[in-house]
């Protein structure tokens, strides 16, 4: 039992999801089960964005789908109305996704807690509205056609399911291995003590608004260039994307795997993602399934699946430790680095 | 008066609508003291308390810290100045260890900025080692190093206030300000913790509490100041509050029980 438990917390179980993440596609029965596994990375990387605001600094941001589809949006109109490559056009999705980030956050973030919830609600619907209706930019309802894949140069073709599976897989593990880090740090740790409490943080001499206004854009990047991966494989975006389901999608994730927790949006994504398409048959009505089991969810596990586990793991440890009387120092000090994490 | 006062507050007044929490009051606290805020409940202790570390505004009057006015100023800036404190419920991250809950703390005092983390700079690391070390610290001042890996789920209410006290003291204080930290715990910690505030004390730091024990007050106290609907109706040694009759009539008076 414990063997397993700290396997499931060790440095080795990165190799493992890494590897399983590479041979994925030679045990995957088909081709959809590649392109859905690739789908659900990219959904995963806007998860990790909306951990970082939500999970980590506490703020519920409800307009994160609202940047994801701003990100999707600005690969789709600079490919295929200004001739942009694919390339710069990702980048600029990330940039716009920051910079837009910026000037909501810094109004918006002046708000507390469910006024903040609100308010980004009102600004995701915003941008929807934008999207469906400004035509003479986004094509309104139509939405944006052939849309530029990514190049790869001549050495790879990114029309192609698997090389693209592989690129999504890259920027899936960049985007935790940056969060793992931010989490770890002292830049993380003030997210946190902000997550606590607005007073508590202040007290401790944090600059509340440059820390949340830092937090909101980097998970308004990371849900730009999620939103811009999924515009270089769908090709086809239209404005449903901005819709304000598919920020509620993110949260479930985020809940069902562990908010504030490393691990968590990965696990939720996919857990989530597979589960929806093992039962996609039911088509509305696995709703009727869903629901009762996100409240349980709630209920029982409020820190998800992940963040259950290592509460559980570290809970355990520490009762033991003064048995053993101060463990090693090496393996306490790993612990705590572990711990540090929330994930 | 070559040294300025600690803590010089001159008609500070706080409105809110047409209630004054706290009216035009006036003290001065000196360093290395420990100074209390009593009076019952809605005198605007906590209101008091907030204006000192910049929560919220004054209406009106000054605040001087160290003979440098902050009146007005953010409540971070005002930490980074040497002010800390605890508040009434204490706030910490549950599904974490004690000693994460600490290194925080430390954060006020250090530089590092989102680019750092990136690189992983020379100064990150050499400050995380910086808080790690304070966390450790302040977590033995405190007399829990033996919890440093303990979740604060899993630690009494006493341990709780020691670790928000080590929290406020790793941010490396002039002034700790302490809003009822004997709130909610039995009297025999209620001694435990109030040789933690004389120690505090002893090693340079100078501390406000507001506090409603009343035994606790009366003996670690080097002076009192009493609040009744906003206003100062008096301040003085323990014995001089003690024998006012202005205070009996207002507070200690009505309730025999809280003066014994």
């Amino acid at each position: 039992m414990d063997r397993i438990m700290n396997f499931f917390a060790s440095p080795a179980m990165k190799i493992v999801l890494i590897a399983a993440g590479i041979l994925f596609p030679l045990v995957a029965t088909s081709e959809y089960q590649i392109y859905v596994m690739a789908l659900a990375f990219i959904w995963a990387i806007a998860v990790y964005g909306l951990n970082i605001i939500t999970g980590y600094c506490g703020q519920l941001n409800l307009a994160h789908g609202g940047f994801f589809a701003i990100g999707a949006y600005a690969v789709g109109l600079l490919t295929v109305d200004y001739g942009w490559a694919f390339w710069p056009a990702f980048i600029a999705a990330g940039v716009i996704g920051a910079f837009l980030g910026f000037l909501v956050g810094v109004v918006s973030l002046r708000l507390k807690e469910h006024y903040f919830a609100i308010f980004t609600l009102c600004v995701g619907f915003i941008i929807f509205l934008l999207i469906e209706k400004w035509e003479e930019v986004t094509h309104g309802t139509l939405g944006v056609i052939s849309i530029a894949p990514p190049e790869g140069f001549g050495l790879v073709d990114f029309t192609e399911t698997i090389p693209f599976y592989y690129l999504v897989l890259f920027f899936l593990v960049l985007a935790i291995w940056l969060i793992s880090r931010i989490s770890r740090s002292l830049v993380g740790r003030t997210f946190l003590a902000i997550r606590i409490s607005d007073d508590l943080a202040q007290s401790l001499g944090i600059n509340l608004m440059r820390n949340k206004v830092l937090a909101f854009v980097l998970s308004t990047t990371y849900a730009g260039l999620a939103g811009a991966l999924l515009a270089g494989v769908v090709r086809f975006i239209g404005p449903d994307l901005a819709e304000i389901t598919h920020t509620f999608d993110v949260i479930t994730y985020l809940l069902v795997g562990g908010i504030g927790t490393l691990m968590g949006p990965l696990v939720g994504t996919l857990l989530i993602t597979w589960i929806t398409q093992a039962v996609q048959s039911f088509e509305e009505y696995r709703m009727i399934v869903f629901g009762p089991l996100l409240v349980l969810l709630v209920i029982f596990m409020p820190r998800g699946i992940v963040g259950t586990f290592l509460t559980w793991r570290g809970r355990r440890l520490a009762s033991r430790a003064p048995a053993k009387h101060s463990a090693s120092r090496v393996e306490k000090k790993k612990n705590q680095e572990e711990a540090g994490t929330h994930g | 008066m070559a040294e300025h006062p600690l803590l010089k507050i001159s008609n500070l007044t706080k409105r809110f609508g047409g209630l004054a929490a706290v009216n035009d009051v006036s003290v001065t606290f000196e360093a290395g003291k420990i100074n209390a805020i009593i009076g019952p409940n809605g005198a605007g202790k906590t209101t008091f308390f907030n204006l000192v570390a910049g929560a919220m505004p004054p209406s009106e009057g000054s605040i001087e810290f160290q003979g440098m006015d902050v009146t007005g100023m953010s409540p971070d800036r005002i930490a980074r100045l040497g002010i800390a404190r605890t508040f009434q419920t204490t706030m910490l991250f549950d599904q974490s260890t004690v000693l994460d809950n600490l290194i925080v703390g430390h954060r006020l005092r250090t530089q590092s900025r989102l680019w750092d983390v990136i690189i992983n700079s020379k100064r990150l690391r050499d400050e995380e080692k910086k808080c790690r070390a304070r966390a450790e610290e302040v977590l033995d001042f405190v007399g829990l190093s033996h919890l440093g890996n303990r979740y604060i789920l899993d630690i009494s209410q006493e341990e709780r206030k020691r670790v928000a006290f080590a929290l406020a003291m790793a941010t490396d204080p002039e002034l700790v300000l302490l809003d009822e930290p004997a709130g909610g715990i039995n009297p025999e910690e209620t001694e435990n913790l109030a040789a933690l505030i004389r120690k505090m004390v002893a090693h340079g730091i100078s501390v406000c509490l507001i506090e409603h024990k009343m035994d606790m007050i009366m003996s670690l106290a080097d002076k009192i100041m009493v609040l009744d609907h906003g206003e100062k109706i008096a301040e003085g040694t323990p014995e001089q509050i003690k024998n006012d009759p202005v205070v009996i009539e207002a507070y200690l008076g009505s309730d025999e029980d809280v003066e014994a």
